[in-house]
């Protein structure tokens, strides 16, 4: 009997009346967890009910306590005919379950109807006791922390990253067609979030087990996501990171002091006693726990990286020996089928040691369908497409979900192979379904990573020195991880623009935030690919070969869009790269979204070169003419805008080792795609050397053209899709985190893929040109982690969803903390090796403030500038808005400019359905979803503040699925989302605090304030 | 082409002052966008019509499902699915509930119901309010008469607190209230030049003084009945009033009052001897305004019959405001010299709130 589940209904407001003939409610409520239900009593004749119950106690399995919601749910009570249902209220308490998160869920929380919305709320109290179980075969994973913010959250400090967990659950979908159902709408509605929610605490807790059995504490970058596969069933699948981490206990965790390395390599073994002592992972527990595991189950497992301190601390210093070591152990980590991929897009200072680009793999999958309810989901034939070798094979073996995942999985690795990387970082996984063909797609940033964080009791000074010293500041990422002479793909290389001692590429594509020691020059920006490609309707496996064949294709342009938009905009790298294509009846979809940026490490990238076909034509030749000075004036202007003046002096003095004149840059398909694809596809560019688009159809015209419509945002916005914006550091407090969603119908007649690209681009467009409109009192201000989804719910219509945060900043300010952290960083980085030499403790304490909390970068940046002081006395100026009653702020990020997150209190993973039978009467599509958005946050938020919180962070909508039935007056909308709640303490009240009691730890007093 | 849908929803709800504006005026969203567009915020931002158009939606749909909240305000403090912040919320209410002055003029001191209701067609065509507009004015009105009708203590106290409303505001709806309850008839021709104002100021010195809720805090029978304690005049006093016959229609006690005006005034006011020929006329005619209070008739025509009987008199004959001052004050106080009267508390319950209203109402 490990738990103890204590609920306590308290009072009821502002039910809707459910008797008219009194304008009154009779509400009783009932609780359910598992089989057990209690009742209150019924409270008469009243809309705001004071129940006040008495506990009611649920003894229960802690196995059952993590997958299992708590049910409340409010009635009617009606002498003669069955009570009315009001609503329902699912809690999930898996943040009670372990010991630094919440203690206890007290609070209003909004009663939910799926026909109704939200009907009132209702005042709910409850607790958790955890008797401490011995058992070692438990099957609950109760005190695994989770978290969706794929950083080391900020309040602790990784000892060890494990490596990749993954776990995927099957089951029926309980309303695989919504418009013909036997049961009450309501019903299968509340079956469907019932079960959803039961399955998602079921796979928390399998992938919780997996982590214990890793020897790890926490799960970071934790993603699920839910396939609703119509009538073969319904996947809810998750990956993320495991971690072990350690609780920072200080307030002051902004102190530099605290962290330098030296201490923090002190405190791992206390943390963390190595009793294995091992330094192999061949060696180590967890491997053969996997590999064990591996025999006995069909998922596939985890690994921790194989990564021994062999590279004695050589990592990133010489090509050839390591990497072939490095080669070799990654094949060793094929053999065991590991995936050495972590879900993080930032990290600890010093793990990162190079990014190789990013790697991506798709696939194309039959969903069959089932007859045998009980294995639905799990059996299938498959088409397997790989990018571009398409091979099919007519397998009747049964093959799982977990199959495919693991094929796509193995095909990342063996790209990240290629690219000479053992790792992938920024790892994702996505898919696109439409009837019966589902595409899955992987993707993530190829990476070597430093071995001291991978494993356990790797403690050792001089490889700590090694390794500081063997990572040139800002630049080390961008260095070629693999071997000069023996390249993936063609790339032209250079030598650093930053240290000159090791080659670079020329362009840098990759699915990670932008690391904090980055040098960049002048801003970032959201840069966006669009496509649309038309497809026949067919069925089954025609339908997946036709995909399939379009696929490269639509990669390849993609590709070639973001390139040229690069290029544009006169920058040189794009961060966070998420490419999602998107498969319709009669269309597939492609949408890049990466922020790009100017890495001071890599070269100038080159213009944009146009040539038309037929030279002989006076008339056209101007016309190009035409159109290259207004390339090259879009250039010039975006230089400008953007602030993109590299300091091209430290040329000559330094002296290039190469100095290539470069008016012209070379295509570098590979970066961004798996090795395998570019070989083949590289042909097609093959003879060229140089960057030139050609205009030789409509086609190549209407590309030139949809190039420079991309309007740039007006004066006072800025855009991206990472966490913060490069060249931005001075966040003021007021955040507005929003989701907009525009579907739009196009007309059916003779569509084309030019016409539909535009009105694609169009609709893109327009989108980003209302918001900047919408927020325009917020400026200046950046848009951050700009979130584009798109989806084709019916044959000619597209939706595409939004969901960023507005963050408002300081321009002066800004400007010059920009420039003083440019020079600082440029001196550091000139001045740095013979420090490095001397003093390499004191350095490290020195220039740890700038990366040790990455997404807090503005902050520590600040402390550490001349003008840092006058900046954060005006930082603290604007009007808190945390004091007051009940605000809960959300947001995509992982960290609240201008505050500090002091508790994390345990993940939000909410799953709502809406339904209407009364479309037109709820103010039509848009009113039905307007609201039902309004209430997914109002319950979000209340669920928070239940727990004591007064944030998400890392918010997520994954997933909005909207159906409409205009000719019936019905809509459903189904909502997935999820984030971290916290509490945070402003920094300003920081200051004070600590002015006040310096030597108080600030938990219990941060908390009071909240409660408050 | 065609959007089928287009949505944003904040985490913090966004509000459009001007659109909010322009939405509790009554206008569609296609008048909206005109006047947005000819307010030149395309110039200003660089916003295409399209922009425009889908912001203007988005506000008014979130106008619309706010507006249930706003009905009755302290709901839209307690409810979790807008997050706005505290002033903001305030503003909304606040605004929600200000009412055009030419507006409140048609309906001031109309029995609130649908009858009412159906005229409002004919009020939207004469002031130029849209009907939209003016359903939304007239419902507030009716939602807070509904609700602090019955109510006990302060009537200005009770809007505040139901409604969330700034004191000035609230005194206002305190003033639409009472005289939606008393139906006072504001509406004649001759009353047309006062303002909601001139109104509004006289309401509150009738609460104050001449309701029950004027008598004291704690009524004499704390169990009795009298629910609406300032919505409704004081019936006793109003019987009482008729005491007041005495002044007039005892001659030699009318006599008296005159000699005593007379002999302090004589001097000091410059329509002196139209003052002294008319003095039995206005006296006559405010003691009769009190007597015939008994009769609810009567009580509906108190404005039209003070106007008739008091301001025109005397502003036929040119009476400056000063001298209507002191004329007034000397004729409520010299009654305390006249021996043979004993109603004197009466009187100077009736006449202190009748003088303040007086010389508010004598203008042009």
């Amino acid at each position: 009997m490990p738990g103890k589940l204590k609920v306590k209904i308290v009072a009821g407001r502002h039910l809707p009346v459910m008797d008219r003939a009194s304008d009154l409610t009779d509400a009783f409520v009932e609780v359910k967890f598992g089989n057990t239900t209690f009742k209150t009593d019924v409270y008469l004749k009243s809309l705001n009910p004071q129940w006040n119950s008495e506990w009611f106690k649920f003894e229960v399995d802690d196995e059952d306590l993590q997958d299992e919601p708590l049910q409340i749910t409010v009635l009617d009570h009606d002498t003669y005919s069955a009570n009315d249902a009001i609503g329902k209220v699912y809690i999930d308490i898996d943040p009670l379950l372990y010991s630094e998160a919440a203690t206890v869920i007290s609070g209003w929380f909004p009663i939910y109807d799926t026909i109704h919305g939200i009907r009132g709320e209702i005042n709910v109290v409850v607790k958790v006791d955890l008797f401490n179980d011995l058992n070692r075969f438990r099957q609950s994973s109760c005190g695994v922390k989770f978290f969706c913010t794929t950083s080391i959250p900020k309040c602790y400090r990784a000892v060890v990253i494990h490596g990749f967990v993954e776990e995927l659950v099957v089951n029926e979908d309980p309303e695989y067609q919504w418009i013909d159902r036997i049961r009450t709408p309501r019903a299968s509605n509340e079956a469907r979030q019932r079960l959803i929610s039961l399955m998602s605490g079921e796979l928390q807790r399998k992938i919780g087990l997996k982590v214990l059995e890793m020897r790890g504490n926490a799960v970071v970058g934790y993603l699920q996501c839910f396939d609703l596969e119509g009538e073969s069933g319904l996947v809810v699948r998750a990956i993320g990171t495991a971690c072990t981490l350690d609780k920072l206990s200080s307030p002051a965790a902004f102190l530099p002091a605290c962290n330098s390395p030296s201490k923090e390599m002190k405190e791992s073994p206390l943390v963390h006693p190595p009793s294995h002592g091992c330094r192999s992972t061949h060696n180590s527990p967890i491997h053969t726990a996997t590999g064990s595991r591996l025999t006995q189950n069909f998922s596939v497992s985890v690994p921790t990286l194989i990564y021994t301190g062999t590279g004695s601390g050589s990592a990133g210093k010489e090509g050839g020996p390591l990497k072939a070591l490095l080669r070799q152990q990654t094949q060793s980590a094929l053999e065991q089928r590991e995936f050495p991929f972590l879900t993080l897009t930032a990290f600890p200072p010093g793990l990162l040691v190079h990014v190789g680009g990013v790697v991506s793999a798709r696939s194309v999958k039959l969903l069959d369908r089932i007859h045998n309810p009980a294995f639905v989901g799990i059996m299938g034939n498959t088409r397997s497409y790989k990018l571009l070798d398409w091979n099919s094979f007519n397998s009747d073996e049964p093959e799982t979900r977990d199959a495919w995942w693991a094929e796509i999985r193995q095909e990342i690795k063996s790209h990240a192979k290629a690219l000479g990387c053992h790792a992938v970082v920024g790892y994702s996984e996505s898919t696109s379904i439409c009837e019966e063909v589902c595409i899955l797609s992987a993707s993530g940033t190829a990476a070597v990573l430093n071995p001291r964080f991978l494993q356990e009791g790797t403690v050792e000074g001089s490889l700590e020195q090694r390794i500081e010293e063997n990572l040139p500041v800002g630049c080390g990422f961008c260095h070629i991880p693999y071997d000069e002479l023996n390249m993936p793909f063609p790339a032209h290389l250079t030598y650093c623009y930053n240290c000159r001692k090791q080659k670079v590429p020329d362009v840098l594509f990759t699915t990670i935030d932008l690391p904090t020691d980055a040098v960049v020059v002048g801003k970032g920006c959201l840069i966006q690919a669009r496509l649309c490609r038309l497809k026949k309707k067919a069925q089954a496996e025609a339908n997946a070969t036709a995909i399939s064949n379009l696929l490269p294709f639509m990669e390849y342009e993609v590709h070639t869009q973001l390139m040229n938009k690069l290029k544009l905009k006169g920058m040189n790298a794009l961060f966070g790269l998420r490419i999602q294509i998107t498969v319709g009846e009669n269309m597939l979809m492609g949408l890049a979204s990466a922020t790009g940026v100017y890495l001071a490490a890599l070269p100038t990238p080159g213009g944009i070169q146009i040539a038309g076909k037929t030279p002989n034509d006076g008339s056209y030749e101007q016309h190009i003419s035409h159109m290259q000075k207004k390339i090259n004036d879009t250039i010039a202007k975006n230089k400008e805008l953007y602030e993109i003046n590299p300091p091209e002096v430290s040329e000559e003095i330094i002296g290039s080792p190469i100095p290539e004149p470069r008016q012209r840059s070379r295509l570098l398909r590979s970066q961004s795609e798996s090795s395998d694809e570019v070989t083949e596809l590289d042909l097609s560019h093959g003879k060229k050397d140089a960057f030139v688009l050609e205009i030789d159809d409509a086609d190549a015209m209407e590309d030139v053209h949809s190039l420079l419509t991309d309007v740039p945002p007006p004066s006072g916005f800025y855009s991206c899709n990472t966490e913060i914006m490069p060249g931005i550091n001075n966040w003021t407090s007021e955040i507005q985190m929003f989701t907009s969603v525009r579907v739009v119908r196009l007309s059916s007649l003779n569509l084309t893929n030019q016409a539909l690209n535009k009105n694609f681009n169009g609709l893109c467009e327009n989108l980003l040109k209302s918001l900047y409109f919408k927020l325009r009192s917020m400026t200046p201000c950046c848009l951050c982690h700009v979130n584009f989804t798109v989806s084709l719910p019916e044959d000619e219509l597209i939706q595409v969803t939004v969901t960023a945060v507005a963050i408002t900043f300081d321009k002066n300010q800004a400007l010059q903390t920009t420039k003083a952290h440019a020079e600082k960083s440029l001196q550091r980085a000139s001045a740095d090796n013979e420090e490095m030499l001397q003093f390499p403790l004191e350095l490290c304490s020195d220039s740890l403030p700038s990366h040790a909390f990455p997404a807090a970068k503005a902050v520590t940046v600040e402390k550490a500038s001349p003008m840092g002081d006058g900046n954060f006395r005006n930082r603290s100026a604007p009007p808190c808005a945390s004091s007051t009653v009940g605000v809960v702020k959300m947001t995509p990020l992982s960290f609240i400019p201008g505050a500090k997150i002091t508790k994390y209190l345990g993940i939000i993973n909410m799953f709502f359905i809406r339904e209407t039978t009364s479309l037109r009467e709820e103010g039509g599509v848009s009113g039905f979803l307007h609201a039902f958005i309004a209430e997914v946050f109002a319950m979000v938020r209340a669920h928070v503040a239940a727990l004591g919180g007064n944030a998400v962070v890392s918010y997520i909508m994954k997933q909005c699925v909207f159906m409409e039935n205009p000719s019936k007056n019905q809509a459903q909308c189904l909502i997935n989302v999820s984030g971290d709640a916290v509490v945070f303490v402003r920094e300003s009240d920081l200051e004070v605090m600590s002015a006040q009691q310096p030597a108080v730890n600030c938990q219990p007093s941060c908390t009071g304030e909240v409660t408050t | 082409m065609t959007s089928e849908l287009d949505i944003f929803v904040g985490n913090t709800t966004l509000i459009d002052e001007d659109v909010y504006r322009l939405w509790l005026d009554g206008y569609s969203v296609n008048d909206a966008v005109a006047l947005r567009v000819r307010s030149g915020i395309l110039e200003q931002t660089g916003a295409t019509a399209g922009v425009l158009q889908s912001d203007t939606m988005d506000h008014y749909r979130t106008f619309h499902m706010l507006e249930r909240l706003l009905h009755a305000p302290p709901k839209l403090l307690h409810q979790l699915i807008f997050q706005i912040p505290p002033s903001r919320q305030a503003l909304l209410i606040e605004r929600y509930y200000t009412f055009d002055e030419a507006f409140v003029r048609e309906v001031l001191g109309k029995k609130l119901s649908k009858g009412t209701k159906k005229d409002l067609d004919d009020i939207s065509t004469k002031t130029g309010i849209t009907l939209k507009s003016c359903r939304r004015q007239f419902d507030n009105f009716k939602r807070v008469f509904k609700v602090v009708e019955e109510m006990r203590g302060s009537l200005v106290d009770n809007i505040q607190q139901h409604f969330l409303l700034s004191d000035r505001l609230a005194r206002d709806y305190a003033a639409i209230v009472f005289f939606a309850n008393n139906r006072f008839e504001t509406g004649k021709k001759k009353l047309q030049y006062l303002s909601f104002g001139d109104f509004a100021f006289c309401a509150e010195l009738m609460i104050q003084n001449w309701t029950l809720g004027a008598v004291g805090e704690a009524p004499t029978d704390p169990d009795s009945q009298m629910d609406d304690m300032d919505v409704d005049l004081d019936k006793e006093f109003l019987q009482d009033l008729k005491e007041l016959k005495v002044l007039v229609a005892d001659k030699d006690l009318l006599d008296l009052h005159k000699s005593l005006v007379c002999t302090v005034l004589r001097g000091k006011l410059s329509v002196f001897s139209e003052m002294e020929t008319n003095f039995k006329n206005l006296s006559r005619g405010l003691v009769n305004v009190a007597a015939k209070l008994t009769h609810n008739k009567d009580v509906r025509d108190l404005f039209v019959d003070l106007v008739e009987k008091f301001v025109e008199p005397c502003r036929s004959d040119h009476w400056p405001l000063s001298d209507v001052r002191l004329f007034l004050t000397q004729y409520s106080v010299s009654v305390h010299s006249l021996d043979g009267f004993r109603h004197q508390v009466l009187w100077d319950r009736y006449m202190g709130t009748l003088r303040g209203c007086l010389l508010r109402l004598y203008h042009d």
